[in-house]
């Protein structure tokens, strides 16, 4: 698990992250959600190892994160930006590639191929694969560097003993038509589903609703919520975060919308 | 159908890096025979290589051969692989395939030491023994190189790390400084230090002799050696830093390491043979569009192709005016300079 208690991230004198925590626990989807500027990248950055909090307490596995070397936390886990510049002529495959150079010089080199395949299969990019990334579509390039942070965790099938694994999402489907979405999201699931604790930042609250676990209500650099689902997205809570009216439908067949 | 063809187009890419590694390996010996055949005295092939392989040939032939044009042809070789190669690097470390060591201070600091050893060298001559004199312009010029490098590197730096642009504004601040104080001292120059200048800011080989050779080889031979030993590191760098260290790359250390690697092999090709431009950008680009951009390619390909190019260079400089020889960063400005902008219409009909 990632666990982080009262993190503090300051800018000038301005709270990025004021006493927000967040724990992302192997086996489940943990949604972050909060308007623009509530501290959700910052959140993640500091979850990833990235950025050195002000304050606050930072644990992977019950010890310091900042004790891990960088390439130790990259072989377990990966991230995703919310969007990647890239000014050279990779090809797409060339750029998932690059999520196995934690893997470089170690056992689990051997797995290379098999993760890249594995990576593009999932992530959908076989038709263009072989196409540079520059002449891809926004949405394309976003999913090529998904595919990249998959093959950055992917592990072969029945490899028990392996280490828990995390991948950390900012906005994952930002730049996605409805279908990509919610392949991504369906991905994520799975990912949760062979022992990996994902966290996503998502925008889209019905997206939310219908893929998280938990969910992390941000405002402000604050949490102002955090738990099951079912708890945190309630019309009282998502109204107070986000400031509008807010409710939440059940359908017959159990699925919740929100409708704002 | 395009299946089995896109296939193809990766198997070949990265089944052709050593082919072209071996392709642009045979070019550089072949041009590296050329020019050693290339010259006032006429010599031939044969001549060339029985005298390589320590045959014997006569006197006057084996001297040409082995005083003249063997050092200042591996001087070429030296000289090209490093520019291209900290070239290649530093575009790699600053994602941007049009950087160039040139950004943190390398050849301003270097000028300055330069200009600074013709115009009052002879003040600091007298104080040291005769046979260091002829050391002191490449000395000055490195320790101009290596100190600019070290002064933009070290104002950037806050909390232990330098954030890229800040990088690049210092650079800017301390090319402007270099470049004024060099003004200053050409100020109080006479005509012929000036023209000493002029001549070493056009950039020759001629310097040459086994001397300035051993001078430049070790520091570049040691700078090239780190570089290629951080191409992968630098594929992850062009992702974006971020993403880089999500990788488990250690940025901060990588832009120190590059930065002085590129420093010292460029500082040392400075030293020992002026200002040469354009190689370090021009024969890198070439490589990506040949190959792709993936540094165990670009790192080793612009070594070898830089170190051909040079060569070729060097050999065209001596022989269009023959007897006397045109200096030899005027032959690759004319050959980058249309290159580069060539490179830059393109760039801006794919933006």
């Amino acid at each position: 698990m990632i666990e982080a208690r009262d993190i503090t991230v300051l800018a000038g004198r301005k709270h990025l992250l004021d006493g927000a925590g967040a724990r992302v626990v192997p086996g489940h989807v943990t949604a972050l959600i909060g308007p623009n500027g509530a501290g959700k990248s910052t959140l993640i950055s500091v979850l990833a190892g990235e950025r050195r909090p002000d304050a606050g307490t930072l644990l992977l596995e019950g010890a310091p994160l900042a004790t891990y070397p960088g390439r130790a936390l990259a072989q377990r886990r990966a991230v995703l930006l919310q969007d990647s510049a890239l000014d050279f002529a990779f090809t797409a495959e060339e750029v998932v590639e690059l999520g196995r150079l934690p893997f470089s010089g170690t056992p689990e080199q051997m797995d290379d191929e098999a993760a890249i395949a594995a990576a593009c299969g999932l992530a959908g990019i076989g038709a263009f694969r072989h196409r540079s990334y520059q002449t891809l579509s926004g949405g394309e390039k976003q999913r090529v560097q998904f595919a990249r942070s998959i093959a950055q965790i992917w592990r072969r099938p029945g490899k028990s003993q392996s280490l828990p694994r995390y991948l950390l999402l900012d906005e994952p489907t930002s730049a996605l038509d409805l279908r990509h979405q919610r392949m991504v999201l369906d991905i994520a699931r799975r990912l949760a589903g062979d022992g990996v604790g994902v966290l996503a930042a998502i925008h889209d609250l019905n997206l939310a609703i219908a893929y998280a676990d938990d969910v992390i209500l941000l405002r402000e650099g604050r949490v102002l919520a955090s738990g099951p689902v079912d708890e945190v997205m309630t019309s009282a809570g998502l109204g107070a975060c986000f400031e509008v009216e807010v409710e939440i439908l059940t359908r017959e067949n159990g699925s919740r919308a929100v409708l704002v | 159908m395009t299946e089995i063809a896109e296939s193809e187009v990766r198997v070949s890419r990265a089944m052709k890096r050593p082919a072209i590694l071996a392709g642009l390996g045979a070019l550089l010996a072949a041009t590296f025979i050329l020019s050693l055949v290339t010259g006032a005295v006429p010599v031939s092939v044969g001549d060339v290589l029985r005298s390589l392989f320590g045959f014997e040939v006569d006197g006057q032939t084996a001297a040409v051969i082995q005083m003249i044009r063997l050092p200042r042809a591996l001087l070429a070789v030296v000289v090209g692989g490093a520019l291209a190669g900290a070239g290649a690097a530093f575009q790699g470390l600053f994602r941007n395939p049009l950087a160039d060591p040139s950004l943190i201070g390398v050849s301003s600091g270097a000028a300055f030491g330069a200009v600074f050893v013709i115009v009052f060298g002879g003040l600091v001559a007298a104080a040291i023994p005769a046979f260091a004199s002829p050391f002191l312009l490449p000395f000055f010029a490195f320790a101009g190189g290596i100190g600019a490098t070290f002064a933009i590197q070290g104002l950037a730096q806050s909390r232990g790390q330098a954030a890229t642009a800040t990088l690049l504004l210092a650079g800017i601040a301390i090319n402007a400084l270099t470049w004024a104080l060099t003004g200053v001292t050409i100020y109080v120059a006479n005509d012929a230090q000036i023209r000493d200048f002029t001549f070493w800011s056009m950039g020759s080989l001629a310097s040459g002799g086994w001397q300035a050779l051993w001078l430049a080889t070790v520091p570049i031979a040691l700078a090239l050696g780190v570089i290629l030993t951080r191409a992968r590191a630098l594929d992850a760098m062009l992702l974006g830093e971020r993403e880089a260290l999500h990788l488990g790359v250690p940025v901060h250390r990588l832009k120190h390491i590059i930065m002085i690697a590129a420093a010292l092999a460029v500082s040392s090709a400075v030293a020992v043979s002026g200002v040469i431009s354009f190689v370090g950008i021009v024969v890198p680009h070439v490589v990506r569009m040949l190959a792709g951009p993936d540094h165990r390619i670009v790192l080793p390909g612009s070594i070898l192709a830089g170190a051909t190019l040079l060569l070729a260079a060097d050999s065209f400089a001596r022989i269009v005016v023959a007897p006397a020889e045109l200096p030899i960063g005027l032959v690759t400005a004319a050959i980058g300079s249309p290159f580069f902008l060539w490179l830059l219409m393109n760039r801006k009909r794919s933006l």
